[in-house]
């Protein structure tokens, strides 16, 4: 899961200055990749993401960060599966910067 | 002349008849004798002991590692025996193995073909549908001749046309609660090539009961999802998903779309996987799933959770028996159907703000003045639509108000002071339309009306050459 493709430039634009700003009033954030695969795309329109969360936070305050950025995506907060960096990750694991999370919810069809 | 033509036209007809006769007599020869051939590899294991096909002394010149393949085993297989990691004993694992296949679709056609050509000596097939024109972009293993036709049956015939030594058992219905354990009980390994969140479920229960590997594809739009569950402690599908999906997560291929190759892909892989299990080679997929995103050609593999210990089907204090499996509800459980063409009808409306399709031609013909909305999606739409229909899709209703005011207003230029132009809305199936309807009476379109049916009532009803998808 190396190179994004479609990462939302208008957000990473208001991440760096909010880093910049974050520098002046030392409020560091750390930035965590997210990959949406099947329903999850349809519902936030992207393939991939990119959210700032405070140093510290766990998968699942990162995943109520999606929630409240894409309030669709709440249609399958009980049929998801997460994987962080590949592996698989319980909701406590604190983030590091630069980590992957994978939001990947069923497919049924064939 | 016209006395002799006569006789020469009955003559060339008892030509044809006598030849029919002929042919259906040497047809029911050969079924007898294919008959004969499956009950000898029934009764006799994998292979067929078909006079003249094993050499009595082969066995006696061998070396015992290949003593149960004959000559044309040998020569049939021979690429995998040539394999220093598959070798003779992967094969003769294979040979005697049996592997089920729930679904003959998209995921089962290559699944199958690659199935019945290694060599897997008993193939299970289920599936209750018939063939369809509109599966054939996708769903391989079937011809046109078979259309109309149970696909258990076009799929075992083309498994045999590829390899006749081994044995197909067709199970031309749906799995449910009250036949599966029967039938996956008498299989070594279990494929779910299925379309459905209901089936998936009780797969994955049926498996767990049981105590067999079940090997897990899914395919819609773009990707596809691969995966090994229960098998040698490994998770199962409610360890990972212990919630189904809300109804409006579950799409289907009939509804959303695939493109052909995405399932193909899938449904080898998890031929692959099968044979992976039942000859005991190599890393099976479990615990990790394979994700695969065919646009910007990546796949992605990522471990998934180990068994739940909390899991109600296959966790440390799970009570899931064979009765609580038979008596679960696995449709009401999902809210999903067995079936991805049973479509819950929606009825949002009273009577007074829906026509039929009939009656909507009927005003058309009358030359009512009206307009008539389609709230499909655009992609839809450009696929086919009733002529003068306005495409509004149901996600920009809201922002398109004025359009279909203007319309209106268009329509009724012509009328006399104080008369009105008809609102009618359609979409595929008559749901959409319902919910459009429902909407637009609530903001300043009281007499809108939906056409009951959809596009599809249109097709069947009035116009049997509309194209449908």
């Amino acid at each position: 899961m190396e190179d994004i493709t479609m990462t939302t430039d208008k957000e990473t634009q208001e991440r760096e200055i909010k880093d910049e700003k974050g520098k002046l009033k030392s409020l560091p954030s750390i930035e965590i990749k997210v990959l949406f695969f099947a329903r999850a795309r349809d519902l936030t329109g992207f393939t991939n993401t990119v959210v700032s969360v405070k140093p510290g936070c766990t998968t699942l305050d990162c995943v109520a960060e999606l929630f409240s950025k894409f309030p669709s995506l709440r249609e399958i907060k009980d049929s998801m599966a997460l994987a962080l960096n590949k592996e698989y990750a319980p909701g406590n694991t604190i983030l590091n910067n630069g980590d992957e999370l994978a939001i990947i919810p069923p497919i049924s069809g064939g | 002349m016209e006395g002799r033509e006569c006789d020469c036209r009955e003559g060339r007809r008892a030509g044809i008849l006598a030849e029919l006769k002929s042919l259906k007599q040497q047809k029911i020869e050969i079924e007898k004798r294919i008959n004969v051939i499956e009950t000898q590899l029934h009764d006799g294991g994998h292979f067929a002991e078909e006079e003249g096909v094993r050499d009595p002394h082969h066995s006696a010149s061998c070396n015992s590692a290949s003593a149960s393949l004959t000559p044309q085993d040998i020569y049939r297989y021979s690429r995998h025996l040539l394999l220093p990691s598959f070798g003779v004993q992967g094969q003769l694992n294979l040979l005697k193995s049996s592997i089920l296949v729930v679904g003959a679709g998209g995921l089962g056609s290559p699944a199958l073909l690659y199935l019945a050509a290694c060599g897997v000596g008993c193939i299970g097939i289920v599936d209750h549908d018939v063939v369809e024109l509109n599966n054939l972009h996708r769903q391989i293993i079937h011809n046109e001749a078979y259309i109309g036709q149970s696909k258990v049956k076009s799929a075992a015939e083309a498994c045999h046309g590829i390899n006749s030594t081994i044995r197909i058992v067709e199970y031309p219905e749906a799995l449910g609660s009250q036949n599966a354990l029967d039938i996956v009980s008498k299989y070594d390994v279990v494929i779910d090539a299925t379309d459905n969140v209901s089936t998936r479920y009780l797969i994955s229960d049926c498996c767990v009961v049981l105590g067999k590997p079940l090997v897990s594809g899914a395919a819609l739009g773009l990707e596809g999802q691969l995966t090994v569950y229960h098998h040698k402690g490994g998770p199962c599908y409610r360890c990972l998903f212990p919630s189904p999906p809300p109804q409006a997560a579950c799409q289907n291929c009939s509804d959303s779309g695939v493109l052909g190759v995405v399932p193909g892909v899938i449904g080898c892989l998890q031929a692959l996987e099968a044979i992976k299990i039942a000859s005991s080679v190599g890393e099976p997929l479990s615990g990790r799933m394979l994700l695969f995103d065919a646009l910007p050609a990546r796949i992605h593999i990522v471990k998934i959770r180990g068994r739940s210990l909390n899991c109600v089907a296959c966790g440390e204090n799970a009570t899931f028996t064979r009765d609580s499996f038979q008596s679960f509800d696995y449709e009401k459980f999902t809210q999903a159907p067995f079936s991805d063409k049973t479509r819950p009808k929606l009825s949002l409306l009273p009577e007074s703000a829906r026509i039929s399709s009939k009656e909507y031609n009927e005003c058309v013909e009358r030359g009512e003045p009206h307009v008539l909305v389609d709230v499909r999606p655009e992609h839809h739409f450009m696929i086919a639509s009733l002529p003068k229909s306005l495409n509004l899709p149901l996600s920009t209703l809201q922002s398109r108000l004025g359009e279909i005011e203007e319309a209106l207003k268009r329509e009724e230029s012509d009328l006399s002071p104080g008369s009105h132009a008809s609102l009618y809305v359609v979409c595929r199936r008559g749901n959409d339309s319902q919910r459009a309807v429902d909407y637009l009476h609530g903001v300043g379109f009281p007499l809108a009306q939906d056409i009951i049916g959809g596009l599809e009532s249109w097709a069947r009803d009035v116009y049997p050459n509309f194209p449908m998808y």
